[in-house]
């Protein structure tokens, strides 16, 4: 499984690097840590003419922790994220998500930004960024555009991206204090692709659920909300019947696919599930 | 394309098409074929090299993206003839049988203890599930990986 041929270009700015993948109307992409595309490349997935390199640009790889929420550069590795003694506190849904991506030796070169724009819809980390409603900042030819996570899965592998534009930044909007959350995902093998996975997090409001977020992963072509089974929670005091009632609502409201790892019928069994032990283990959290 | 990186602690300069991974360019360039490959996709953990002290996966890395890095593969852990105290380990509790998978192993444990030398069983585990091993069912590479600690709890020069 040898690579096809293809160009190598490492630029130094950003502008540079926009430039390059302009100038191949296409059939350039964008390698930072590699840990999805030379994979695809060895399978003949993808066979670009031009691989941009982000290497050598500054600036993409910060964590920085506001008033106005949790930023993370394109470039930030896995890794940094899990060693981030600071985000334990202001975002743990994130840290314990991207405990999940992966082996040891991927999370040391994957990136943040990588896996976004991969878009794979089992991944953590779009998975993530539709839960928390995160916005995406991307940078091309015309300068600088915002989208909502929302706006930018489109599909499997798909996202809004063009072919000339860079991912730069995901923005998390801020963590509460107090807020309780849970991520659960089932795989058959630890780091393998999930098979299904949830993440949720609310307020708790006179005992009472609030605002509840539940995404999950690996059960469509993009990463969801699940916006059926909110609706059973929010206003009810968490008890076996409304985790009950939440679960068969996430299970009626998803269409997911039948592949080699699981038909159809066994993923929306796999989100009842998961949904229901992530309602309880939510309980105990902070 | 020229790539200059440093493997072993030597300075090493080449001409590879870009095209080319990492580990293919350790092999054939460089003829230190220790690094194996078998799945050449990034599932196997067979190809693990230290790239700047962390093990990744040298299959999926371009042999120009090393460029200005420090890379270590399984010929660079010993110093001399002898055994590291990993490899001592891996021999005693036969913690290897056709002997494929194990450079990918000693690199990948060899980074977790540098780095968290008092590592415990379960998180041994987790590190290693990115490594295949069809001959032993893993139980012995565990418990060498566990034996070996001792060594990295006492040094911290190693790499």
């Amino acid at each position: 499984m040898k690579l096809p041929a293809f160009d190598y270009a490492s630029p130094a700015s950003i502008e540079e690097a926009v430039a390059l993948l302009a100038s191949r109307s296409g059939s350039a992409k964008i390698i930072s840590g590699g840990q999805s595309l030379v994979p695809m490349l060895a399978f003949r997935l993808a066979a670009p003419e031009l691989l941009v390199d982000l290497k050598r640009l500054q600036g993409l790889n910060r964590i920085v922790i506001a008033e106005d929420g949790v930023r993370l550069g394109a470039k930030v590795r896995w890794c940094e994220i899990d060693r981030d003694a600071r985000l334990q506190g202001a975002h743990p849904l994130l840290v314990e998500a991207v405990r999940h991506v992966a082996h040891y030796q991927i999370r040391n070169r994957g990136t943040v930004g990588g896996s976004l724009a991969h878009a794979d819809p089992a991944a953590e980390m779009p998975g993530i960024a539709i839960t928390c409603e995160a916005e995406l900042t991307i940078i091309g030819p015309q300068g600088r555009r915002i989208d909502k996570a929302s706006d930018f899965f489109e599909g499997s592998l798909t996202t809004s991206l063009a072919s000339d534009e860079i991912l730069t930044e995901i923005k998390l909007p801020p963590w509460p204090v107090g807020r309780r959350w849970a991520f659960l995902e089932f795989a058959r093998r630890r780091g393998d692709f999930a098979m299904a996975g949830v993440a949720l997090f609310y307020e708790l409001v006179d005992d009472k659920i609030a605002d509840i977020h539940i995404g999950a992963i690996g059960v469509g072509d993009r990463p969801l909300r699940l916006p059926a089974a909110e609706a059973v929670l929010n206003g009810q005091t968490l008890d076996s019947r409304v985790i009950e009632a939440a679960a068969a609502a996430a299970r009626k409201s998803v269409d997911p696919p039948s592949d080699i790892q699981a038909p159809a019928e066994y993923r929306r069994a796999l989100l009842a599930t998961l949904l229901a032990r992530a309602l309880r283990q939510s309980e105990t959290r902070p | 394309m020229k790539v200059e990186f440093e493997l072993n602690g030597t300075r090493v300069g080449t001409d590879v098409e870009a095209r080319t991974t990492l580990a293919d360019c350790i092999r054939d360039q460089f003829k230190q074929t220790g690094t194996h490959l078998a799945c050449e996709h990034g599932v196997c953990g067979a190809c693990t090299v230290l790239m700047n002290g962390q093990a990744v996966r040298s299959c999926l890395i371009l042999a120009v993206q090393a460029q200005g890095e420090r890379v270590v593969t399984v010929e660079g852990l010993s110093r001399d003839k002898s055994l590291t105290p990993l490899q001592t380990a891996f021999r005693k509790h036969h913690a290897l049988q056709c002997g494929f998978c194990t450079p990918g192993f000693i690199t990948t444990a060899h980074a977790l203890l540098t780095e968290e030398p008092e590592a415990d069983e379960e998180r041994i585990r987790d590190v290693l599930s990115g490594n295949l091993c069809r001959c032993t069912g893993y139980v012995p590479i565990i418990q060498a990986v566990l034996e070996a600690r001792s060594a990295y709890a006492q040094t911290d020069d190693q790499e």
